[in-house]
């Protein structure tokens, strides 16, 4: 399950946000291009890879399909679906940004959580959704998480979570900034109880996420060629002015600094969780 | 960027003789290199003071002084991200912006306090988290989480002062406190102004509109619920300045040692910011 996936990260994956390219009509089935291979693939195909490429491309996915993906069939029961965001600051722009990413996503915030079954074990679940503001937290993603592992630890569950996102929320100013401690003392609760909590990077998690909830887990995994990371790359450049190094913050670069416990490719994952969980059972 | 229809954030006023700064103006007075330093406060404050360096993991980051001291008669861990005074220091302290061994130092101190129940005492003063890839490389995210989980159960009484800059999450890592305190002129912010104007509006120029935006002011942060005390500036880094917040601190110290709930009072200081 450790083993590394190896395979060549498009070097403009920055200008193309890491995104698949649009959706093509093409004689009436839709495909997709790999931004990595090039390749085009027919979408039922991609579908029944589990949106991996032949060359081992992940493409992002949604919260709910990660959840259907992990889950065992009709087990996921949602939990908190109804808190909604609010705008403390006042922060111009933020309601329309907040509408355009729930009619985008089909979500009414950055991160799905709730209850499951995989292979017969219960767990709570959280996904985060990337087509939500990129899954950044704000007080909605912050209380969602906080109240599932108050909820994990309250009914003894392990928790299992699927991270994708670009940091705190600006828009809420020092508000996100707060969730980064409010979730991190409620890992620590749950950890302390003695309960186990998986996390799984996705591409990419970064920023207040990382440094919270994302490298608190007791078995932190990533996704092949997941950027994983604290502070952009971006920024990095523009900062040091230094040529950063071949496959920086990538997942397999994290391993091999010793961050994240192993990469596993997405078609692996709900056997590996479930054999994990199993190991953890008492 | 008026401020006019916002009920819920403070005013950015300042309360001194100086008449009324605005937010991106209390951020250049934050950062301003004549400002007391970190070290400038342990010297002035604390007798005593004893320095302990290194992580014991890899190294130790001149951006982030610790060690034992008194607190009047009450022995204390301090801790301090000091930016420095000359333009020599400040490159050695790295501008005050601390690697992953900084906050790993700052943790081993805080554990040590722990286990010899000293309180613990930060002085916070950050543009944020180095930026850097040998930071990256050496976990500069992972460090950052492993203190706000630990820091949110240690068992001593907590105290964090913004003294300048708090800087996101560089800044948090010292400050999941029983009680957060900033100057009247510091700042405390997600994201610096000029970050946010680049990423929101591809503009670094607007980097007044998005301070103003940001509620990243001392009184933003107590209306916000996020500070509980402001120290005046009228006389600051005159003895009665360091005078009075030692005062302050050991009133404080006495008070939360006495604490019995205090780890769940901690939690719940945390728990109830964005409660929805």
């Amino acid at each position: 399950m450790a083993e590394l996936f190896h395979f060549l990260k498009p070097k403009n994956k920055l200008e193309e946000g890491g995104r698949a390219a649009a959706v093509q009509q093409d004689d009436g089935e839709p495909e997709k291009v790999c931004p990595n291979c090039r390749k085009h693939i027919p979408m039922s195909q991609l579908w029944a890879d589990k949106l991996v490429c032949d060359c081992g491309y992940h493409f992002r996915m949604k919260a709910r399909q990660r959840i259907r993906l992990i889950a065992d069939r009709d087990s996921f029961r949602e939990l908190y679906a109804g808190l909604e965001t609010e705008d403390p600051l006042r922060f111009p722009g933020y309601r329309e940004k907040l509408e355009t990413a729930g009619h985008a996503s089909g979500e009414s915030e950055g991160v799905v959580c709730g209850t499951a079954q995989i292979r017969k074990q219960a767990v709570c679940i959280f996904a985060m959704e990337p087509q939500f503001m990129m899954g950044s937290m704000g007080s909605v993603v912050g209380e969602k998480i906080t109240a599932l592992f108050e909820y994990a630890a309250r009914e003894r569950l392990p928790v299992v979570g699927f991270l994708v996102s670009g940091g705190a929320r600006m828009q809420e100013g020092l508000v996100s900034l707060m969730q980064m401690a409010k979730t991190s003392a409620a890992v620590k609760r749950h950890s302390d109880a003695g309960l186990l909590y998986i996390a799984v990077l996705t591409d990419p998690t970064t920023g207040g996420v990382t440094a919270s909830f994302g490298m608190e887990a007791d078995i932190i995994a990533a996704e092949p060629g997941a950027t994983v990371g604290f502070a952009g790359a971006r920024v990095i450049e523009q900062t040091t002015r230094k040529a950063l190094p071949k496959g920086f913050q990538t997942a397999e670069f994290t391993l091999r600094h010793g961050f994240i416990d192993c990469i596993i490719p997405r078609k692996r994952q709900r056997g590996a969780l479930a054999a994990l969980l199993a190991m953890h059972c008492r | 960027m008026s401020r006019s229809g916002r009920a819920d954030a403070g005013k950015t006023g300042g309360e001194g003789e100086t008449g009324i700064m605005n937010a991106y103006e209390k951020v250049m007075t934050a950062r301003d290199g004549g400002r007391p330093t970190g070290s400038d406060y342990i010297k002035n404050i604390f007798t005593g003071f004893a320095e302990m360096h290194g992580d014991r993991r890899f190294g130790d980051d001149p951006a982030v002084i610790g060690g034992i001291a008194y607190l009047g008669e009450r022995p204390v861990t301090v801790i301090a991200v000091e930016k420095g005074h000359s333009a020599k220091e400040r490159a050695y302290r790295n501008f005050g912006a601390p690697s992953p061994e900084g906050y790993r130092k700052a943790l081993r101190l805080m554990k040590q306090a722990e286990k010899f129940g000293r309180p613990v005492i930060c002085f916070v003063d950050t543009s944020g988290a180095f930026c850097g890839s040998e930071a990256e490389e050496r976990g500069q995210g992972q460090a950052i989480a492993e203190n706000l989980m630990e820091l949110s159960t240690l068992c001593v009484p907590v105290i964090s002062v913004v003294i300048g800059e708090g800087g996101s999450g560089g800044a948090l890592a010292l400050c999941v406190a029983d009680r957060v305190w900033m100057l009247e002129n510091a700042v405390y912010s997600v994201i610096s102004p000029e970050g946010c104007a680049s990423i929101l509006w591809h503009e670094p120029g607007r980097a007044a509109a998005a301070a103003e935006n940001l509620c990243l002011t001392a009184q933003d942060a107590q209306t916000l619920g996020v500070i509980e005390e402001i120290v005046s500036e009228e006389d600051l880094g005159e003895p009665a300045f360091y005078e009075r917040l030692r005062e302050r601190l050991e009133e404080t110290a006495e008070e939360l040692s006495a604490d019995p709930e205090l780890l769940a009072a901690r939690y719940e200081r945390f728990r109830k910011i964005g409660r929805l």
